[in-house]
């Protein structure tokens, strides 16, 4: 049973990882600022939560467990406000989106 | 009856981040909730909205359909990383949202966010500005599924 379990934990953790990773790569190769946060954005949720679901079931039925999961909740409601923040300013200063062949940057 | 249920989550928080259960310290705890939920009353923020308890029974049930969506996602925007073309077609949309309320906005603002591929840039109560990566993202957000489900969620219908 806690080899199985170590066994999910362990392919839960390297897969956040992974996604962490590609995050970061996605980051280099994104070609303007808004294209940018879309890479980071699978960082902070998929990347995130996956490392936390590994450690959660490391840790068992505790209290680590409990805080881990507050953590991830934290996650949940605070990734979207900062990324909602960042965009919103950058439009606000007037930074314009690089956008595909055939949009109207003016229009929407 | 807000302020009641605030008062028993903010002490549940103190006793599961404490782990401590000695009287002086499960004291202490009562003590510091009853006195957030008094400075919380004064600055009016314990209603609907601030403490929106009529949402918790249906956004248990939609957490877990938002979370899977974050990972089709998250999958789609991945491939587009790695794929050696970089095949993105950025657009912004423009849309108007149907909830009625501000917790449902933010709740719906929040869910086009955090899905990969997709970011709200501006939300007021008529219209949503959302960055998406591809065409098919962007045109996604319009009248969607999540739309429809997070105003079940916010319970005006």
């Amino acid at each position: 049973m806690s080899m199985a379990l170590d066994i999910l934990s362990w392919f839960c953790m390297l897969a956040g990882g992974v996604f962490c990773a590609i995050g970061a790569f996605g980051l280099v190769r994104m070609p303007d600022f808004y294209t940018r946060m879309h890479a980071a954005s699978i960082t902070d949720t998929v990347g995130a939560w996956l490392l936390l679901l590994g450690m959660i079931l490391q840790a068992g039925l505790t209290l680590i467990a409990v805080k881990l999961l507050m953590i991830a909740l934290l996650l949940l409601f605070t990734s979207p406000t900062a990324t909602h923040a960042l965009a919103k300013a950058a439009r606000a200063r007037g930074l314009q989106p690089l956008l595909a062949p055939g949009e109207d940057p003016s229009k929407p | 009856m807000h302020l009641a249920s605030l008062g028993i989550v903010l002490y549940a928080f103190w006793l599961l981040l404490s782990g401590y259960f000695e009287p002086f310290l499960l004291a202490a705890g009562a003590g510091s909730a009853l006195a957030v939920v008094l400075l919380s009353r004064r600055m009016h923020i314990v209603d609907r909205e601030g403490h929106p308890i009529q949402m918790i029974a249906s956004v248990l049930l939609y957490w877990p359909w938002l979370i899977k969506e974050i990972f089709k996602c998250a999958w789609d925007v991945s491939r587009i990383i790695l794929s050696p073309s970089l095949p993105i077609s950025p657009v912004l949309v423009r849309f108007k949202p149907t909830q009625k309320s501000q917790v449902g906005l933010t709740t719906h603002a929040n869910s086009i966010t955090l899905t990969p591929g997709t970011i709200t840039v501006e939300a007021t109560q008529d219209e949503f500005l959302v960055h998406g990566l591809t065409r098919t993202a962007g045109a996604g957000v319009i009248d969607s599924e999540m739309d429809q489900r997070v105003s079940k969620v916010e319970g005006y219908r």
